[in-house]
């Protein structure tokens, strides 16, 4: 059976350009970058060659940082912990503002942090799950030393106001932190034009390999290593140095940044394409205006579908979707997303996202359409609520 | 996660339907919670001689719907409600642990049913 992959806001398939830039780290060129001789000194160049293109990829300027490490969690972990020991732990200003939409890595370290006394606002988003600068704006006060709020939501696809929401921080003296793991490949991310002062990433999400992030400080700001040991990293980071997961990175940062017209053009058209079938189908909820999404996401709510109900239907013909839902492999609670908006609580449990990339064929939407509607047909034979 | 039994009835679920003039009905579960089943009984000579269902609910409570239709039918009412959940997922083959409440209502469903038809008659 050929299978089909519309769970790219997950993790995506490595690039094979990607994996033919990393494959030389494993087989010949293997040394460790710390080494003195030729096994280390040989990938040296590679690794700098890596950072230009992150750096290019994301619009970092010289007198920034990008520290290399193993994912985007770690990446969160790192800019939430290190703020506190940084600066909240000794100072009045003990108030972090984020939202009810981030990821775990996210909501847990500050849930830690709020032990410690450090206040925590989680914004919630409107009835059309955005979260807005004004929002972010009223939230602030005289303590609020730290904001973090994703670039775009890995449920929705909805791109959060970044640029407006960083103008409110730069304006009220606020640090911002952004979560960029959805964002990068699929919108522009220039921090050229929009003053972030930490982002994180992850390469599986932008077709480089599972294991590989980073995180941007803005002009080489002060921010606690959260591994200790060595001096890699600058110091910033211990541990050795993941050179082919690094070039394999770049590699991907550069091939996405290349891929981005083909993003907002073709795969648009496709999700576009999967969204309008969707629609025809009676009783739908389609979060977020496909205008504000990313181009490759659509999340839907399929009344009288239960979200895991209709995932194991579509994977019996080899469709690969995921849920937030009720029941998933590993969460029993209904979608944060959709039980924020506003939706009724059993339609909260229906949610089910399909997420494309550029690697998506027409055929394979075809056939989905194709198969969604005879699983919605099949599950609401039987449903007690419809 | 799941067995090769759970995907079967999940995919292939027997007694489906509403049952027009049902004996007795049973109803577990919420769909705001993300589970509910109704159980529909044709009850002779306090036999379960037909039994229908509906369900809102993940393939683990669509499973156990099924399977459970399948041990009550030709029970006598006694012997429907010796049926526990753990049989109910022993039938399957098992159930992944943090199924087992929220998704195993079937057992419930079927004494819920019953007892309140034996509580009409007394």
């Amino acid at each position: 059976m050929e299978r089909i992959y519309l769970d790219n806001n997950a993790t995506t398939i490595v690039d094979p350009a990607v994996r033919d830039a990393m494959d030389p780290f494993y087989c010949h060129m293997y040394g460790n970058p710390n080494s003195l001789h030729s096994y280390g000194i040989e990938v040296r160049p590679y690794m700098h060659q890596a950072m230009e293109q992150l750096y290019a990829g994301i619009g970092a300027r010289d007198e920034d940082d990008i520290i290399i490490n193993s994912c985007a969690t770690e990446g969160n972990n790192t800019v939430i912990l290190g703020f506190y020991f940084n600066l909240l732990k000794d100072t009045r200003k003990k108030h972090i503002v984020t939202t009810q939409l981030e990821h775990p890595c996210i909501r847990e370290s500050c849930r830690f942090l709020e032990q410690h006394g450090v206040k925590v606002t989680y914004l919630a988003p409107d009835h059309d799950g955005m979260i807005t600068a004004r929002m972010v704006k009223e939230a602030l006060t005289d303590h609020t030393a730290l904001v973090s709020v994703m670039w775009a939501n890995n449920e929705t696809g909805l791109i959060l106001p970044i640029k407006e929401i960083s103008e409110v921080c730069k304006e009220r003296g606020v640090y911002l932190h952004t979560d960029a793991v959805q964002a990068i490949g699929k919108l522009k991310v220039d921090l050229k034009d929009v003053h972030v002062d930490y982002l994180t990433f992850s390469a599986h999400k932008f077709h480089g390999p599972k294991g590989i992030g980073g995180l941007y400080i803005r002009n080489g700001a002060s921010l606690p290593p959260l591994l200790h040991g060595g001096e890699q990293m600058g110091g910033r980071r211990a541990g050795t140095v993941d050179v082919a997961g690094m070039v394999a990175m770049g590699k991907a940062m550069e091939l996405a940044n290349t891929h981005l017209a083909y993003e907002n053009t073709e795969v648009r058209r496709l999700r576009d394409k999967l969204e309008d079938a969707l629609l025809k189908i009676d009783d739908i909820l389609i979060v977020g205006k496909r205008e504000l999404r990313t181009p490759n996401t659509v999340y839907v709510s399929i009344r009288g579908v239960e979200g895991e109900a209709l995932i194991w239907d579509l994977n019996q013909t080899g469709i690969a979707a995921s849920t937030g839902s009720a029941c998933a492999s590993e969460s029993l609670e209904a979608s944060p997303i959709l039980t924020a908006i506003g939706a009724d609580r059993e339609l909260a449990h229906t949610g089910v996202r399909l997420s494309l990339s550029r690697f998506t064929t027409e055929q394979e939407i075809d056939f989905t359409i194709y198969t969604i509607n005879k699983a919605v047909t099949r599950l609401r034979s039987f449903s007690t609520s419809y | 996660m799941y067995s090769d039994k759970v995907m079967d009835h999940f995919l292939h679920p027997r007694n489906v339907g509403d049952l027009p003039q049902a004996d007795a009905i049973g109803e577990i579960g919420n769909p705001a919670d993300g589970d509910m089943l109704r159980l529909f009984l044709k009850i002779e000579n306090k036999t379960i001689t037909r039994i229908r269902f509906k369900t809102f609910g993940c393939a683990a409570a669509i499973a156990t719907s099924s399977i459970l239709t399948e041990m009550a039918i030709g029970k006598t009412l006694d012997e429907a409600l010796l049926i526990s959940k753990d049989d109910v997922a022993t039938a399957l083959d098992g159930l992944p642990a943090d199924k087992m409440d929220c998704s195993n209502l079937a057992a419930d469903a079927l004494h819920q049913a019953i007892r309140a038809y034996l509580a009409e008659r007394v």
